[in-house]
């Protein structure tokens, strides 16, 4: 059955227009408004309306809007008159005769701002069964900028409500169901519900994704994915309001995502990582942290706010500032401070290792990565020095082994990681090696390559240093102080002389998580690895 | 009727009124005047320094007096006397210096009560710095004004300081000013023994009598805490903890979306916590105008790091402790069923302030509180028992619960000394303003829309609605803070106005033109007349003002056609 829209339908609607203009001549904002209504009313024809116009300029501005279309595929051309704005009455050009196949209509969510993406249900100012007539308040909607009276371009029955006061539903969605005739209502009920089960309701709960492995997360950006220990505990997510709020415009899946902030929550942090976002606040990765956004002010103030009793600079000194990185050095510094360290140091006999090292230094084997594998070898046997204290109040088990390079470069120091350095063989771990700190000197190390590090090693004994003492960066268990090797006169146990290259090694570590005996039994594990060197080429 | 001011929660915990305390201005009517003029007290808690006896003359008779305890004494050691050294009481004091009474004031805790103390005061000098957190960690409102900006930062140290220094000045200046004009200061807990005897003393010190003809109660109140609550002053806390901002969590729940709550959440954002809301009504901020609760919402709530759950009771909240976050329990307000439990690092408890009138010795006089209120009639006189005034009694500001703003005490208290000097005067509540400090800020005077509408029926009149946006306002554009709303709502007929609610830049300063026209009861037709300085944030009420359409013409004789000085 068809009904037709004639050409009389557009003056009226025009009047009714007009009849807004006072209403938005409330401020200089809403004039803009009228600016983008009459740019509407001269650019639109009908054929460009159709089912687009949620996006169109009139429905994207407080301008209350329509928002009912054709639910049949027949287009149902707009209301939206080429014509200019005077002399409406005298042109009335024959307009198209307009075809509608069904009188069942859908009311939509409007678009009632550019950035709406979504909106509330405030009230519906009709219910079920009540008479619409064109022009009449159907439903107020609540944006993210305003309240907003929705009106209907169709005279008929209120047939159904979709969508209902309190909840919420994207733009575009069919929030209730317009019949034309009594007669028509069961059939449109029967769409509404149909329909419902479609709908948005309000503040969706997202059903819990049963695999953890089906995670919208991508690869792992993550600096320490937790290990199983932190899992323990009640499983409800606790996740907080910012990280909501983030989980929500970035469509993160809140339950997906594992909290690592204090108690297990969910932090902003959490969510921006899962988001694939750089992290915009402290990054509690590693020694080097080259911040490229101001942190937050909530952290680091103390640094800052040094305290004004400083002497005064000797007459005649310059006062260079600290370069990006190496401001980032000077607060992990002393940030470091608030970490009980302590420290154990360890001879290492090296002749095998020196004899290992001549051997495969042609294929382009260097001593970091020999002791960076031997480090990350005995680390696999040694959890605890590999793991982190994140809040003073656990332990982070790390799963992988990846071990930080101390490197200086350029008036600065930067740590690039050797990721998973206890699975790569050495040959491969060299070659990486190279690639890093070719990027490093290049300053081209990407985020995680120099802040995923959970152990770091640092070696000047190609200055012939023979120990020194390291401080242990935030975020990390221990760090690995290595001296040179040099020949020293040994007893053995029989008593007789020998001369062996003997290496000093002194490890800083967090002594809320590593006590000394693990330390102990750590340095005499790597001991035995460097002393069997043959067992890193495996 | 001041029900803007009040939460209405009484029905689930009846012994409490969520009535705001004082976040608010208070200066009030003394500004210009006496600077220093300022607050009140409320707790009579003891703390040290010796007991000081009246130096005056007529403290012989101290002793006469008491001996008959019961009957009044026929002659006095005082005209007025004060309990309770608050902005109330301060307030009554210098007016009653004024008139020429003999004024002693009681006080057991410090002078300047809870608002120079505890309330106010110090959550102003916060608020100062959060106002200009906010700004400079606004990347995109730097860039609009063409600033450039390093990083923003704070001592945690050294905002505590500034409010810790704000607060002991303001109280300085306060005893000062009491002192200069002759007032007594008597330090102990003050007690009524009897009509127009009042005893005060230290513990462990003999108590004192005087006599006084007329009595005022200035008691004030303290922080509210629903049972189930165990406030540790660490991570539970009160508004009285907060103050000190000994630590910023992470992230706090704040319990109550009242004034205090709005103030705090306000601070602690900008400071960089993230805070949850837990609101036993239906919605935030209730006792606003709907409207602009709604769109103070949306700039206040929405794009900050704040969630909230609403309809529920902080049925239970646990301290931090052995290694667990705080802890509170969230039940439904309705069906009182277990709805959630939250996990966060500290939770502050504004759920409003009851009053403090223990041990004040009503029942000596047979007074009985109402939900620890003391009874009053509109001449703020005291009512005993039996429904009788009590004669030379009164009772101002939070102890009697009608308006629990500092100003509206003091108000209250000048009414009071205008009464006892000759002078019949009724204070009109709804001509005291109320602001709340946010950024933007929040202020209003008289009744909401709600409240107009159902008097309108009730009484048979018609009202109409005005608004003004400040985005219309050429100052808040040079400011670049556009955003705000300034609402009239009034009576088409004869131009009264009803009520005035306005949220945007200064709302709270912007108040005061509404205030003195309800309170000298200009009328709408002869305000607009008014003329404002150009380019000002008053603009936006002189433009609403013009755009209320009122049928009464403009009366002849408008005090603005007949220029004082010309």
């Amino acid at each position: 059955m068809q009904t037709q829209l004639g050409s009389a339908v557009f003056p009226r609607l025009l009047r009714r227009s007009l009849s807004y203009i006072p209403s938005i001549l409330y401020s200089l904002h809403s004039l803009l408004n009228l600016f983008h209504f009459f740019r509407f009313l001269s650019n639109s024809s009908p054929q460009s309306q159709k089912h687009k116009e949620m996006a169109s300029p009139f429905l994207s501005n407080t301008i209350i809007s329509f928002s009912s279309s054709l639910s049949s595929s027949s287009s149902l051309p707009r209301l939206a008159p080429s014509i200019p704005f005077s002399a409406i009455r005298s042109k009335s050009t024959p307009r198209r005769i307009l075809t509608v196949r069904s009188k069942i209509r859908e009311i939509f969510m409007p678009a009632l701002s550019s950035t709406m993406t979504e909106g509330k249900i405030v009230s519906w100012v009709k219910s079920e069964g009540d008479v619409l007539s064109k022009g009449e308040s159907v439903v107020v909607v609540e944006s993210d900028k305003a309240d907003m009276d929705v009106e209907t371009f169709y005279d008929g029955i209120l047939a159904a409500i979709v969508v209902g006061e309190g909840e919420t539903a994207l733009v575009g969605a069919a929030i209730g169901v317009l019949a034309e005739t009594e007669d028509e209502i069961a059939e449109a009920k029967a769409k509404a519900a149909s329909k419902s089960g479609a709908s948005t309701p309000s503040a969706p709960p997202p059903a819990p994704t049963p695999a953890a492995a089906s995670t919208p997360a991508p690869p792992k950006s993550t600096p320490a994915p937790a290990a199983p220990t932190v899992a323990e505990g009640p499983t409800k997510t606790v996740a907080t309001p910012y990280a909501k709020k983030l989980a929500k415009q970035h469509k993160v899946d809140i339950e997906s995502v594992v909290g690592t902030g204090p108690y297990g929550r969910i932090t902003p942090e959490d969510i921006e990582a899962a988001a694939g976002l750089s992290p915009s606040k402290k990054n509690v990765g590693l020694a080097v942290v080259v911040e490229t956004k101001p942190a937050a002010p909530a952290k680091a103030p103390a640094a800052s706010a040094a305290p004004s009793s400083l002497p005064p600079p000797v007459p005649g000194s310059t006062v260079v500032p600290f370069t990006t990185m190496q401001s980032a050095v000077s607060k992990n510094m002393v940030e470091s401070l608030s970490v009980p360290t302590f420290r154990v140091g360890y001879p290492v006999t090296t002749d095998a290792l020196d004899a290992l090292y001549e051997k495969v230094k042609p294929k382009g084997v260097t001593m970091t990565a020999l002791l960076a594998k031997a480090a990350a070898m005995a680390l696999a046997q040694h959890p605890v020095v590999n793991s982190s204290c994140k809040d003073g109040k656990s332990f982070t088990y790390n799963s992988n082994i990846n071990i930080a390079v101390a490197v200086a470069i350029n008036g600065g120091l930067i740590t690039p990681v050797l990721q998973d350095a206890d699975k790569l063989d050495l040959y491969l771990l060299s070659q990486k090696w190279k690639e890093l700190v070719e990027k490093a000197r290049a300053k081209q190390l990407q985020p995680q390559e120099y802040n995923s590090g959970t152990f770091t090693l640092s070696n000047l004994g190609m200055f012939g240093v023979d120990r020194f003492d390291a401080i242990l960066p935030p975020g990390q268990g221990a760090i690995m102080a290595v001296g040179a090797s040099k020949p020293t006169v040994v007893a053995d146990a029989d008593g007789f002389f020998s001369v062996k290259n003997k290496m000093l090694v002194n490890v800083t570590a967090d002594h809320r998580i590593i006590y000394g005996a693990d330390l102990a039994a750590f340095l005499q594990t790597f001991s035995k690895i460097v002393e069997n060197a043959e067992s890193l080429t495996l | 009727m001041h029900s803007t001011l009040s939460f209405s929660r009484a029905t689930t915990v009846p012994t409490t009124n969520y009535a705001f305390h004082s976040q608010s201005p208070i200066n009030l009517r003394f500004c210009g005047l006496r600077r220093e003029a300022f607050g009140i007290s409320i707790l009579t808690r003891s703390s040290s320094g010796r007991v000081r006896l009246s130096t005056r003359g007529r403290s012989k008779r101290i002793s006469a007096s008491t001996g008959n305890n019961g009957t009044p004494p026929k002659s006095f050691d005082y005209d007025l006397i004060i309990i309770g050294a608050g902005v109330g009481g301060h307030g009554a004091a210098l007016h009653a210096v004024e008139k020429g009474l003999k004024t002693a004031i009681i006080e057991g805790d410090v002078v300047g009560g809870t608002c120079v103390n505890r309330g106010c005061v110090p959550s102003k000098a916060l608020l100062a710095v959060s106002g200009r957190m906010r700004e400079l960690q606004s990347e995109h409102h730097m860039k609009a004004l063409g600033l450039q900006v390093s990083a923003a930062g704070y001592d945690r140290q050294g905002v505590a300081g500034h409010a810790n220094n704000l607060a002991s000045k303001i109280r300085s200046n306060l005893t000062n000013s009491m002192k200069a004009l002759g007032v007594d200061i008597l330090t102990g807990f003050g007690t009524i023994v009897g009509p127009q005897k009042v005893k005060y003393g230290k513990v462990g010190f003999t108590d004192n009598v005087v006599t006084a003809k007329d009595i005022i109660i200035a008691t004030g109140s303290v922080p509210f805490v629903p049972k189930g609550i165990e406030v540790d002053g660490k991570t539970v806390i009160t508004s009285d903890h907060a103050l000190k901002l000994e630590f910023v969590p992470d992230w706090i729940a704040i319990v109550g979306s009242g004034y205090i709550g709005l103030e705090f959440s306000d601070v602690y954002t900008a400071l960089g916590s993230e805070v949850t809301f837990i609101e036993a009504l239906d919605q935030l901020m209730p006792g606003f105008d709907p409207e602009i609760s709604k769109l103070a919402q949306r700039v206040l709530i929405n794009p900050r790091k704040i969630d909230y759950h609403t309809g529920v009771f902080a049925t239970k909240i646990t301290p931090a402790r052995d290694g667990k976050p705080v802890i509170i329990e969230l039940t439904d307000a309705k069906t009182k069923e277990h709805k959630d439990t939250l996990e966060v690092d500290a939770a502050l408890i504004a759920t409003g302030r009851a009053p403090f009138t223990n041990g004040l010795g009503l029942e000596n006089i047979n007074v009985v509180t109402q939900r620890g209120f003391v009874p009053v009639d509109e001449r703020m006189r005291v009512i005993d028992a039996n429904g009788n005034l009590v004669p030379h009694l009164y009772c101002i500001g939070d102890a009697n619960g009608k308006m629990m703003l500092a100003h509206a005490a003091s108000a209250q208290g000048i009414s009071v000394v205008e009464q006892v000097t000759g002078r019949d005067h009724v204070l009109n509540h709804l001509s005291v303003p109320a602001a709340c400090f946010t950024h933007p800020e929040i202020s209003m005077v008289g009744l909401t829309e709600p409240q107009a509408r159902e008097k309108a029926v009730k009484e048979g009149f018609e009202i109409s609605v005005a608004k003004t946006s400040f985005k219309a306002n050429t100052k808040a554009l040079a400011e670049n803070e556009g955003e705000g709303l300034a609402k009239l709502i009034y009576r088409p007929d004869n131009g009264e106005i009803l009520g005035v609610h306005i949220f945007g830049l200064h709302a709270a300063d912007l108040i005061h033109e509404a205030s003195n026209a309800i309170a000298l009861g200009t009328r709408i037709q002869d305000i607009k007349f008014a003329v404002h300085a150009h380019p000002t944030l008053s603009e936006v009420l002189d433009e609403l003002f013009k755009s209320a359409k009122v049928k009464a013409p403009a009366s002849t004789s408008s005090p603005i056609s007949e220029p004082v000085a010309a």
